[in-house]
């Protein structure tokens, strides 16, 4: 056992991670500037394996960085921006004290700022980097651009956060690439498939804001300034994608209506305009009139021609599915979310208009004879107009997720709305899926359930019956093991309680020798032979997998019941009627 | 006094030092006594509780003027004096003071806001210091500067070095600067490849999960929380919650408030992002058919038992041990109810009981075939008189045919021959320990007897040979308490198991052979392979250890099969079965197939779980035991029978 003793903590993953007070004193910034630092660059912590061995030992909450990424930020050049920052406030403070305002003038105009354009090319190398992490960034966008002008944050980041949003919003629009949409009780999701990536973001109700005391809005405010960057050159990128102008304009020569000009002021207006999102926008080139090339037809062969007939089939499907409004005028009344339904329908081909006095952009009167729906979400409409639907709000969201102009029966103002149904979530095998789900899957098909106000207790009854078989079906999956060992038991015990002394013969069960039974049995016995680790582990998956049964199971009750108290309530009212 | 008290100040500040007396004087009522203030000018409350106000030049007290005035004489005064309202009281004497005409008009002067002198006009015509027409004649006469008219170096020098500056464009004019960020084509040269080295270790942030149906606005119903459910939701922890809202139902979208935690979950959302430790975590995705081991069907090891076909009943309590027969005809089994009992196996009739004093720990039937005799632990060596009855009578043939030697060597035990009574009940020899016995073991000739005892000694087990009626204690040194003993099948050894360890021993070297390891907090049972290569142990901790003598000193396999502990265990002497009876009730049956080639390690495989017997005072089953020839299974248990299990 020659050489030198090894010193502990010298080596291996001690020496790749570094705790943060220590990276911050590496930096030689203070912890708010490191913080905008870890932020802007995109360095979280790391929860190393050992993190006994990390800690020299000690067992105590730390948090660590790896030591690359810290020596990594020593090269930022932001860094030194942060420290004349340092040194600006404290010439500006001292210029205050002396009131020399010359020198506070001087000293404002020479303001140190940073550029992240470098970060975003370095933390997203490609486009389509950029576009999968654009969730938060859209969310955040589209909270800031909901704050009032006043305290909390700078008003020029409120402004180009508006101004983004409606620009990334533009963009959505003209390439139809919305997909779901969703109302919660959060606020409303939209999901749109963008250059083939999923971005999904979230938009809160159009209401002032109560804004919470324990919420640091620095960090808030630090995120969103990385974010807008990102999303302006996403946006750029976008528009170029689509030949459009960046920043975007209008389409159509300017009109000089007196209109125009009373409404707002000019700089004003030309982003008034563009968020009301009832205009297209203007290319840089005509586009040609055949728009979308057709796909090479390649010579099917006999095992692809499947694949491909259902890759053709999809694509036909999404067609459909961009052109859902197309032909369909909308007017939207007062009391409905303008740009949320004014954005969905758009970027479905819809037109849309509203009252002149509500919003700018109006295109057309509620007088319109052409108008085919009108949007309303009020009990009452006074005088209807004939030739028109009216419909909830809610109609315009189910098509879209459903993919289909739904019967708009069920969403005639003032009746009982059908649920909503989140299109996020897809039902797996053996998962608990809502009846009204199933409902819509075969409208998709193409089944016609028939008309609603005859079928209506059929299909509960239905509705009942599939819910039955699954439970079953469940239980059988559950209960199959369970089920032969209680059989067994109770035939034991017939035997057992015979209460005289005597031998009686065991009769051969027959249905022992079921191979089914048979096999569960050689299961059980093998499951007996696992290892403790392997044991371990496949009775957590089995735990899992039978929760989750508990809890389709437990929904499916559920619903069963209330459908048969609604049902009972029927009954009564029809039987108090007659 | 009225409106004019709240000036009492005026007289006590020196606004006219030099002439309280001269104002007063002339208001002095015709006394002829001057009653000066002789206190100074302090505050006169120090004067209050006393009838005097300071001191006259002999010394003498100046009183008061004596003051028993009541509200009514204020009224009265207000009324008859037509000078009440110009009357005030001097603080400093307590006289009552008549204001003169001029006072009074000083005072309303004041009150005005004008000077108080009279004859004072603040409006005179202003004349000025300096007059504002030019004069021809300067004020001063001193010539100017010489540097007011020679331009300065220092400005000059300054300004060129502005100009410089200019030129040299260093000094620019002030633009305001667009603080509106300029957007390009960030990505036009992108490079695919350029990924750093850090993000090697790269863990991108999840995205978050996406909404369910409980969030919509209008869910369906089953997925709206129920009262309890309710509750129950926020009595959690916010952080244990599974939904982090409550659902909620809206008949429309108009009624639909905003929701409050919205910045609070974008903030902790932001928080995730930069504050939280990110690992790299591999998600298990195993089916979990694929973690069963894959084993040979139980259908192609038979035989093995499957099905229970005979009940024995008749104990009364525990059947703590049965012994099968080596014929596989009979069977005798001990019990707690202080008897034996000796059974047909084929038709589970009871042959006959033998009663016995004391609980029967132990019974082992004599495995040589050619003699018919029951070893009964405490100890007494029974012929049953059953089956060949030519076995029978040779083998009390043989207990007959002993005779004493000479001199009877010394012996631990004491060897007895049956009274006649006890005789007809077909006791023949009683071994006589002094301690009570708990174990007995049959050597596989049959002329060998071990019998361990409950005592912590070197004589807990006692080797006792029945031709010569001899015993003796084999060992010097006690290894921890004996649990129980197995005589190896063919060669001479003798396995020992005490609490924790396994020893075999060699009876004719008389030497420790191998010392096993079960690893297990208290050997329970033993079973030697009748090839005797392999021993099983049960212990108390729910495992069966197996132990491959070839292999290592170590455990082969430790089973852990049963819940809870281990009773008995035993190998099937033609078969490779073995079984093991548990506390929870249960008897598994295992193929355990020991391969003469030495390279192949013996196939453990659970056949059978056997369940019949029912639990008693939390005990299920006591002993198990194969039947000699057929793959038949006895188990004895503590509900008072024995199970046939074919």
């Amino acid at each position: 056992m020659g050489g030198l003793e090894k010193k502990k903590y010298e080596r291996g993953s001690a020496t790749n991670y570094i705790t943060r007070n220590k990276a911050r004193k590496k930096l030689q910034l203070s912890l708010a500037d490191f913080r905008r630092l870890c932020i802007l660059k995109g360095i979280y912590p790391h929860e190393p394996k050992h993190k006994k061995k990390v800690n020299k030992g000690s067992t105590a909450a730390r948090t660590f960085y790896l030591l690359k990424d810290i020596k990594f930020l020593l090269h930022e050049p932001i860094v030194n921006k942060f420290r004349d920052y340092k040194v600006f406030v404290r010439k500006l403070r001292k210029a205050y004290g002396k009131s020399e305002w010359n020198t506070v003038e001087r000293l404002k105009d020479n303001k140190p700022v940073y550029k992240l354009d470098h970060i975003i090319k370095e933390r997203y190398p490609t486009f389509i980097d950029a576009l999968r992490d654009l969730d938060d960034a859209l969310s955040m966008c589209f909270l800031f651009s909901t704050f009032p002008r006043t305290g909390k944050c700078h008003v020029q980041t409120i402004q180009l956060c508006r101004r983004l949003t409606v620009e990334f919003l533009n963009y959505i629009i003209t390439s139809r690439a919305l997909r779901k949409v969703f109302l919660s009780i959060k606020g409303i999701y939209y999901q749109a498939e963008v250059l083939g990536q999923p971005v999904v973001w979230i938009t809160p109700y159009a209401f002032s804001h109560n804004h919470p005391t324990d919420v640091d809005y620095r960090v808030m405010a630090t995120f969103t300034e990385f974010y807008t960057t990102l999303l302006g050159f996403v946006n750029f990128r976008l528009y170029q994608t689509l030949n459009l102008q960046y920043p975007p304009k209008l389409e159509g020569p300017k009109d000089k209506d007196g209109d125009d000009e009373a409404y707002a002021m000019d700089s004003e207006s030309s982003l008034e305009k563009l968020s009301a999102l009832s205009a297209s926008l203007a290319r840089v080139m005509v586009p040609v009139t055949e728009e979308e090339a057709e796909m090479d037809e390649f010579p099917a062969d006999g095992e692809n021609a499947e694949q491909e007939e259902g890759l053709r089939k999809e694509r036909e499907a999404q067609d459909r599915h961009k052109r859902l409004f197309e032909g369909l005028k909308f007017f939207l009344n007062r009391e409905v979310p303008r740009e949320a339904l004014a954005f969905i329908i758009r970027s479905f081909g819809g037109d849309v208009s509203w009252d002149r006095s509500l919003c700018i952009g109006a295109t057309y009167d509620e007088k319109e004879p052409s108008i085919t729906h009108q949007i309303v979400d009020r009990p009452l409409q006074p005088t209807p107009v004939i030739g028109r639907c009216y419909v909830q709000p809610q109609w315009v969201f189910d098509s879209v997720n459903g993919r289909l102009r739904l019967p708009v029966e069920d969403y005639f103002p003032g009746v009982l709305l059908p649920p909503h149904l989140s299109p996020f979530v897809t039902e797996k095998e053996g998962d608990y899926v809502p009846p009204e789900k199933l409902k819509l899957l075969a409208l998709q098909r193409g089944e016609t359930p028939g008309n609603a106000t005859e079928s209506e207790e059929e299909e509960s009854e239905e509705d009942e019956g599939e819910g039955g078989d699954e439970e079953e079906e469940e239980e059988d999956e559950e209960g199959s093991e369970k089920e032969d060992e209680a059989k067994l038991k109770v035939m034991e015990e017939q035997r057992t309680l015979g209460k005289k002394p005597q031998v009686t013969m065991g009769t051969l069960d027959k249905r022992r020798q079921l191979p089914q039974e048979e096999e569960n049995e050689a299961k059980r016995l093998a499951i007996m032979t696992m290892r403790k680790r392997e044991k371990y582990l496949y009775d957590k998956i089995m735990y899992g997998k039978r929760r989750k049964v508990r809890e389709a199971n437990k929904l499916a009750q559920k619903r069963k019941a209330h459908d048969e108290a609604v049902k009972a309530e029927k009954k009564k009212k029809k039987k108090a009627q007659a | 006094m009225g409106e004019l008290t709240s000036l009492s100040w005026v007289w006590e500040t020196p606004v006219f030092p030099a002439t309280p007396s001269s104002l007063f004087s002339a208001s002095q009522p015709a006394k002829g006594i001057d009653i000066r203030n002789t206190v100074g000018n302090i505050p006169l409350e120090w004067y209050e509780d006393f009838p005097h106000i300071g001191y006259d030049l002999d010394g003498k007290r100046i009183y008061k003027p004596l003051r028993s005035r009541d509200e009514l004489d204020h009224f009265l005064d207000k009324m008859d004096d037509p000078d009440y309202w110009r009357t005030v009281q001097d603080k400093m004497t307590g006289q009552d003071v008549r204001l003169t005409d001029e006072q009074v008009a000083l005072v309303q002067r004041l009150q005005k806001g004008q000077f108080g002198d009279a004859s004072y006009d603040p409006y005179e015509p202003a004349v000025d210091f300096f007059s504002g027409s030019m004069m021809i004649h300067p004020v001063t006469n001193r010539p100017a500067d010489k540097r007011s008219f020679i331009p300065s170096l220092i400005e000059k020098e300054k300004v060129s070095r502005m100009v410089h500056a200019i030129k040299m464009g260093w000094i620019q004019p002030r633009r305001p600067r667009d603080l509106t960020p300029q957007y390009y084509d960030l990505w036009a040269q992108e490079d695919p490849s350029a990924i750093l080295g850090r993000h090697k270790m790269h863990v991108p942030a999840p995205k978050l999960a996406l909404p369910g149906h409980a969030e919509s606005y209008n869910p369906p119903p089953e997925y709206l929380l129920s009262e309890e459910e309710r509750l129950a939701w926020e009595q959690q922890e916010p952080s244990e919650r599974k939904l982090n809202f409550l659902p909620q139902q809206f008949r429309c979208l108009r009624a639909v408030p905003a929701y409050g935690r919205f910045i609070h979950e974008r903030f902790e959302r932001c928080l995730d992002l930069y504050l939280c430790p990110r690992q790299r975590k591999m998600r298990v995705n195993v089916d979990p058919e694929d973690l069963i081991p894959k084993l040979p069907k139980p259908r192609d090891l038979q035989p093995f038992p499957t099905v229970q076909s005979l009940v024995y009943q008749g104990h009364s309590d525990l059947v703590r041990c049965f012994s099968v027969s080596p014929s596989g005809h009979w069977l005798a089994s001990g019990s707690d109810d202080h008897s034996v009992r000796l059974w047909e196996v084929n038709t589970g009739r009871c042959l006959k009981t033998i009663p016995v004093s004391g609980v029967v720990k132990s019974i082992a039937w004599n495995p040589n075939p050619a003699i018919c005799l029951i070893a009964v632990a405490s100890v007494l060596l029974l012929n049953p008189g059953l089956g060949d009855l030519s076995a029978t009578s040779s083998t009390d043939q043989l207990l007959s045919a002993f005779s004493p030697p000479e001199e009877p060597a010394r012996q631990p035990v004491e060897w007895q021959e049956a009274s006649a009574e006890e005789h007809g009940h077909g006791l023949r020899l009683r071994i006589c320990h002094n301690k009570p016995v708990k174990q007995v073991a049959w050597h596989g000739r049959g002329d060998y007897l071990a019998s361990v005892v409950a005592a912590a000694e070197h004589t807990q087990v006692l080797m006792h040979q029945l031709s010569r009626r001899r015993s003796q204690s084999p060992f010097r040194r006690s290894h921890g308490q004996v649990q129980c003993v197995a005589f190896h099948p063919s060669r001479p050894f003798l396995f020992v198991a005490s609490q924790r360890s396994l020893r075999l021993y060699h009876l004719l070297r008389q030497e420790l052979t191998k010392k096993l390891m079960p690893n297990c907090k208290w050997v329970s049972s033993l079973a030697v392979h009748p090839q005797g290569d392999n021993v099983i142990c049960g212990s108390y901790d729910s495992k069966l250890i197996w132990f491959d003598l070839d292999l290592s000193t170590k455990p082969y396999k430790v089973l852990r099969h049963h819940k809870k502990a281990l009773r008995a265990v035993a190998f099937h002497p033609r078969y490779p079965l073995f079984a093991s009876g548990s506390d929870d009730g249960s008897v598994i049956v295992c193929h355990g197939m020991v391969y003469n080639d030495l390279l192949q390690n013996p196939l453990l495989v659970p056949v059978k779980v056997l369940k019949g017997h029912t639990m008693h005072r939390d005990l299920g089953v006591l002993d198990v035991s194969f039947h000699p020839t057929q793959p038949w299974l006895f188990s004895s248990g503590a509900d008072g029978t024995l199970r046939l299990f074919t």
